[in-house]
Parts: C-alpha cells; structure tokens; sequence
C-alpha cells in the first residue's frame, strides 16, 4: 500500500478550505504545511524523499560539515525535487560566537537568511544555552537574518527571543531524539501565551500523539526529525505525523469540551422506558 | 605553502587561492561555504583570495541535520 491510497482524500476538499482560511506565516512567507521536517538520521535519501513527500513539508532543515568526497550533493537534489525551502541550522554549536559563524556560512552556502539557530550547552542533555542563544540571536537579527530560534520550554526565555526580533520560538519537548515528548505541557502553553511570534514545538517528539498535543496546546507547527527518520517505517511515520499535525490544529480550531469530574450521559434519560 | 584545511595539514602550491581549493576539495558540490581563519569568503571573492602559509580553512558543504 502507498501513502496516497492511505491518505482521507474524501476530506481534502474541507481541509483545503481550512488551509485557505488558516494560513501559517512564519518569516513573512505563507506555508500550507505546519510540519517541519529535520533530514538528521535518516537512513537512505530514497527514505528521505519518500518522507519528505509523506509528510507534506514545506520546510526542511539541514547542517553544514566539512566537505567529503561522498556526495552530500545528491540530498540537495532530492530536496530541490521535493520543491521544499531549506532551513540550515547551527546544530553543534556552543557558543554565540560560533553560531553565528555557522549562520553566516550557511547564509553563503544555502543562499537563504533563514535560520534554525541552535546553541547548545550540554553533551549528555544537548538543552540550548540560553545565555549563549540570546546574544546570538540578538546579533544573527541585527545582521539580516530570519532567527527561528531552538530554545527551552521556559516562557520568559522565549519572550526575551521574540524581544529581539527572533522570526519563531521553538521550544523543546523534551531533549533532542528524546522520543519523550512534551514533559512539560503547562509550560508549552505559557509560552504560546506570552510572544506573539509563531511557536514551533521542536524536539522530543516521540510518536504523532505528540505531535498532535503540541498543536493542541495552541503551537503553531511541529519540527521533527529522529520520530521519522528513525522510525521503523519513517514513509509512514512522516504520513502520521501530517495527520496528527492536522488533526491537533484541527482540534484547537474546534474547541475541546471542558474536562469533568463524573461522566455527563450523552443519551438523554427522557422517554426511558420502565422495563 | 603548508594551510590547514579542515582540520589537517596540506601543501598547496604558492599563489593558491580559495577558488583553487574548492575545485580540488568540493567536486560534486554546488552549495559549499568557505571560512578563512574564522571569517566567511565570499563566494564572489574566491577567486580574488589569496591564502597565506599558516591559513587554517574550513571548507563546508550540505548534510543532513534536525
């Protein structure tokens, strides 16, 4: 079976209606897809287009590493293929200074002034270094750049980004490959709460229930890479994931039921019959 | 001239420039950046760059990343 005889095309037609009516500007630039796809992990670049185009992303993250005679070349024809905008990151990175060295060569190599920004401040958890981060950003905005910025859940932090211009705030679920998804939902909210810039839940994601929690929680898009690349079936976890992602912003729209205490029948009692 | 690229001592003859270096090491690669002793060339500068003994380069190229 192939993703496209799994996908609900019955409700296409609805859900095209919705896209047209809740567009996701991120950056100034109009995306249909809430799904940001990271290309870390994965095992073959037939994998990876067949995710790349299961997901539905618009918008894909890769690294920049020293140059090697095998031929990196070939995932930039894949991802060129798939029509998807790049978003270099500066995954490695430990310091401010570095980081912006990083932007600013993926800048010259991507020919895009997006980025995802990452400073990391521990080898065991890979949590951000906020202190680190926030001089970064605040140089990377000054210099052009669009920052989408790789942050903790904290929501004072992420306002202090959105203060310095950063384009979204991207807070972590849980650490990087992770796989335990969002460890602190009430603090996700709060976030999206307090900055008015898209929030991108990245990192942690470890299965589409996830994914869909995220966007419920009122987040505007899901970066993800480990959950599909290195999921048993990454084609289909990819498509899982498009469904969640969805599904959740769906539900936000929708507005859930408040949660009660005891069940509230949803079969009236009147006209029961005496038996 | 003895330039570090990449980490690692190589000869390159006098004259070199950066354009030089990334026809040898980057083949297959259209999206490459260059940083010279920590600061980004330029791709429209390659040519007109010039490396000196002693150079530490980085040459970079795409890879997959989250």
């Amino acid at each position: 079976m192939t993703t496209e005889d799994l996908r609900t095309d019955d409700l296409a037609p609805a859900l095209e209606r919705e896209e047209a009516t809740d567009p996701f500007v991120l950056g100034g630039e109009t995306f249909r897809s809430r799904l940001l796809l990271g290309t870390g992990g994965v095992p073959s670049l037939e994998t990876l287009e067949a995710a790349v185009r299961a997901s539905g992303t618009q918008l894909v993250t890769v690294a920049l590493r020293r140059v090697e005679a095998s031929a990196s070349g070939s995932m930039m024809q894949v991802l060129e293929r798939a029509g998807v905008r790049l978003l270099p990151n500066t995954a490695g990175c430990r310091t401010a200074r570095e980081a912006v060295r990083t932007a600013q060569l993926a800048r010259e190599a991507f020919g895009t002034p997006w980025v995802k920004l990452e400073v990391i401040g521990d080898d065991r958890t890979l949590l951000p270094d906020a202190v680190e981060l926030l001089d970064a950003a605040e140089h990377l905005v000054a210099d052009g750049f669009t920052v989408l910025a790789y942050t903790t859940d904290d929501p004072v932090l992420g306002r202090r980004l959105a203060d310095v211009g950063c384009a979204a705030v991207m807070p972590l679920g849980s650490p990087i490959g992770s796989g335990l998804g969002i460890r602190n939902p009430h603090n996700i909210a709060l976030l999206r709460e307090a900055v008015a810039v898209p929030v991108v839940l990245d990192a942690g994601i470890g299965t589409a229930s996830d994914a869909a929690l995220a966007m419920e929680l009122g987040c505007d898009a899901v970066l993800l890479a480990s959950a599909v690349t290195r999921a048993r079936d990454p084609e289909r976890m990819a498509l899982a994931m498009r469904q969640a992602v969805e599904g959740g912003r769906q539900a936000l729209l929708a507005g859930r039921i408040p949660r009660r205490w005891h069940a509230e029948a949803s079969t009236s009692f009147d006209g029961m019959p005496e038996l | 001239m003895q330039v570090t690229v990449n980490g690692a001592m190589v000869e390159l003859g006098d004259g070199a420039t950066v354009a030089d270096l990334v026809a040898a090491r980057a083949v297959g690669h259209d999206r490459v950046a260059v940083a010279r002793n920590g600061d980004v060339v330029p791709r429209s500068s390659w040519a007109q760059t010039p490396l000196a003994p002693g150079d530490a380069v980085e040459v970079l190229a795409p890879t997959a990343g989250g």
